[in-house]
């Protein structure tokens, strides 16, 4: 069945409403399938994006209990906690938990799916089955990389980067290491996919009047990543591709032990290269690291001039310094292989140490964007300013990292640990959950409680400091990381106590927000459409949106669509000057329950192909 | 278009550039190829967008044949288009299907057969030859199946 959603075309640049005629006899309509069926048939974005950003987040949950397993054992010199095969999975799994299915899933796959067609006044993502197809191989790769631990033999143990060689059959045999390349495989694909859908959602969907340059900064960081997703996550399933055919199928190529001809002589020529695995592994490896971070930005980015009540200053600034950042991270990787003594040291450190400076064009304007504005502390805006902090320490620690002479002494100890957990966390926690408290009314028409969002805050900032400042400590002392044991003459332990005590405050934290989602749930408080007063076209339609996402559009004539038909009064100062002309009868001020914005829903949620018809 | 396409060359071009420069400083293969790589990542859809660009402003191929019909930039390209210029079909969405669970089903127990056992590949397949079929029909009918 099709349906054709055909507009009303209004004057004057109001919005105009879309309403639904089916067009073929027998169209479900409104009526498709429920329950269970309807979750599992879904091509809708905004479901798919939820069950992205559910299932990531109970990974994420989950990947925290490893974490304080890891800082429990680590408490005492000889903890005895869990074994040291134990220990390896643990923070194995952590990493591999955190790194591929919360922190880049929850952005790209969930938020990104569920925001970024909102934000340009799509109905869908360009192809929603591939969409739901993406979702379906997340998941299939979280359970296989959780299947590990129920394994003989355990789950894997050879670290998030798998080094060759010790990732190879002889020095780590088991079903565990060759579930982690299926999950790998099977979430690569997924994020290829998604990649592509964004790209070509952003590049095709966008509504009259939404040039690119009018695009929010997150849609803009989206593409980027996707752009990123597409260099990167194939060169990771080729690689993983190869490890597996040296664990199963006899080939060298990584692997360096039994290296003989067909005859079974041996053939020292016919040896493989660790250092290759390392070679193709950071080619995805750090752009993966922007791949997490740059929609983090984004959310950040979106924050602060909603709680601001200011545009994002220098936007196409921000722009430029996204595209630079994500150019310059494609080629840095070997960053990670100074040690290996085979890499180009002046190359890698130069376009690492570059880096820095699209960087601190975005510090720049992300202060510029609060400079006299009329800041508003709720939770998601204390969110985006902790992020503000953290990542500016790990990204001061990156530059330093960037010198080899420096990485030489600090490499493979915990200072590279709290500068990697100081970029992540400060990105994928601290702008994630901001980005979860910004958006949440827009997905499910219901607040977050404001004041348990603030302990959840604090609590999570705190312990951030305290986990991770004393990890650098231990890095300059000469604390290896990825050890069980310790001596217990060297004063380690008791910067390791602090640690400990840091990461149980952040899990303090975060269950402070499973109560509010409890409370959310159990006694709801209703958003409206636009509860903060923001500014980008989400905001526009009503929360939780209808399905295909908009019964009227507003006129686009700068980045901020909404709030320029929130505030007619308000001079639009980008742009060259324009003014939007105020829509007769429709009044200033954030909006609330949208009436004047037609009914909700009008387009239905059948089950039948759809075409769209402005 | 002209962004798009734009943002894509330059891709392709910078990744261009520093391919040769690192080769020319390492000599190595493995970097330098996966460089190449991104560079053509870049170009290949960039000149694709750029030869649509052309075609909407009149050139039959790039810079080259004149064309009777300018159509000018898409509705969302332009600063000053309404909401009112974008009216058309805009792509046609399916309402639900369920091929891209069972596709990833099938792919899941397909991909576990490597571990577990080769007995999984049937059904996996199985569940992958169905879904491309449901898919197909799917689409052709326009409908859910």
């Amino acid at each position: 069945m099709t349906d054709v959603i055909s507009p009303p075309i209004a004057g004057g640049g109001i919005a105009t409403p879309l309403t639904s005629t089916a067009t073929e006899a027998g169209g479900a309509g409104e009526h498709g399938p429920t329950g269970l069926l309807k979750w599992l048939t879904t091509t809708d974005h905004k479901v798919i994006g939820i069950s992205y950003m559910v299932t990531a987040v109970v990974l994420f949950y989950i990947a925290g209990l490893l974490a304080l397993g890891i800082r429990v054992q680590l408490t005492t010199p000889a903890g005895t906690f869990v074994t040291f095969q134990q220990y390896n999975e643990l923070f194995t799994m952590h990493g591999s938990i955190m790194m591929y299915l919360f922190a880049g899933p929850f952005a790209f796959g969930g938020l990104a799916n569920y925001v970024v067609p909102l934000q340009i006044g799509a109905p869908d993502m360009a192809f929603p089955r591939l969409n739901a197809l993406s979702y379906w191989l997340f998941a299939g790769g979280s359970i296989t990389m959780l299947l590990g631990f129920f394994v003989s033999g355990g789950a894997a143990n050879f670290g998030w980067v798998a080094y060759a060689p010790l990732s190879t059959s002889t020095f780590t045999p088991g079903a565990g290491g060759d579930l982690w390349i299926m999950a790998l495989v099977l979430t690569g694909f997924s994020a290829i996919f998604t990649g592509v859908n964004l790209v070509a959602t952003i590049f095709y969907l966008r509504a009259p009047g939404m040039t690119m340059f009018r695009m929010p900064i997150f849609t803009w960081n989206m593409l980027v990543t996707g752009i990123l997703i597409l260099i990167a996550f194939p060169v990771l399933t080729a690689a993983l591709v190869m490890l597996f055919a040296d664990r199963h199928f006899g080939t060298h190529i990584y692997q360096v032990l039994g290296c003989h001809t067909v005859t079974g002589a041996p053939a020292p020529n016919a040896c493989g290269s660790p250092v290759l695995w390392q070679n193709l592994f950071w080619f995805f490896g750090h752009p993966e690291v922007y791949i997490l971070a740059l929609p983090y930005f984004g959310m950040a980015t979106t924050i602060f001039p909603t709680f601001s009540k200011r545009p994002v200053f220098g936007y196409k600034g921000m722009v430029f310094a996204t595209m630079a950042i994500a150019a310059l991270s494609t080629g840095v990787w070997a960053h990670h292989m100074f040690t290996t003594g085979v890499v180009l040291l002046p190359f890698f450190s130069l376009l690492s140490l570059l880096i820095a400076v699209p960087t601190g064009i975005k510090f720049f304007n992300w202060i510029g964007t609060m400079w006299r504005g009329q800041l508003v502390f709720k939770t998601p805006m204390l969110f985006a300013i902790g992020f503000l902090f953290a990542f500016l320490m790990g990204g001061v620690t990156g530059v330093m990292l960037a010198s080899p002479p420096i990485d030489f002494f600090t490499h493979d100890t915990y200072f590279v640990v709290a500068h990697f957990h100081q970029v992540l966390f400060g990105t994928a926690v601290f702008a994630g959950f901001g980005g979860l408290y910004f958006w949440y009314p827009k997905m499910f028409g219901r607040m977050l409680n404001d004041k348990l969002g603030k302990w959840h805050f604090w609590l999570t900032f705190v312990g951030f400091w305290v986990t991770y400042l004393p990890q650098y400590v231990l890095g300059l002392r000469g604390m290896p990381r990825r050890v069980a044991h310790y001596p217990a003459d060297l004063g380690w332990q008791s910067w390791n106590i602090a640690s400990t005590i840091g990461a149980f405050l952040i899990a303090a934290g975060f269950f402070v927000l499973l109560v509010n989602l409890w409370i959310s749930w159990r006694d709801p408080v209703l958003a409206g459409n636009n509860p903060w007063d923001a500014q980008t076209l989400e905001w526009f339609t009503t929360s939780p949106p209808p399905h295909h996402n908009y019964t009227h559009l507003p006129p686009i004539r700068s980045e901020r669509p909404t709030w320029d038909y929130d505030h007619p009064d308000a001079l639009t100062l980008r742009h060259g000057h324009s003014q939007v002309p105020p829509p007769p009868g429709n009044g200033s001020g954030p909006s609330g329950d949208g009436a004047d914005r037609g009914p909700g829903g009008g387009t239905g949620g059948g089950t039948g192909g759809r075409a769209f018809v402005r | 278009m002209k962004i798009e396409s734009t943002f894509l060359l330059g891709v392709g071009l910078f990744f261009g550039c520093v391919a040769l420069i690192y080769w020319f400083l390492s000599y190595e293969d493995g970097g330098s190829m996966m460089l190449l790589g991104t560079c053509l990542l870049g170009l290949l859809p960039g000149s694709f967008y750029f030869y649509w660009h052309r075609r909407f402003h009149g050139y039959r191929f790039f810079f080259w044949g004149k064309l009777d019909r300018v159509v000018g930039d898409r509705p969302e390209d332009r600063d000053d288009a309404t909401i009112a210029d974008g009216a058309g079909i805009v792509n046609t969405f399916p309402g639900s299907s369920i091929w891209p669970f069972v596709l990833g089903t099938g792919a899941f127990m397909s991909l576990l057969a490597l571990v577990f056992g080769v007995w999984l590949v049937l059904p996996g397949l199985g569940l992958i030859l169905t879904a491309l079929i449901g898919v197909t029909a799917e689409s052709r009918r326009g409908g859910h199946v």
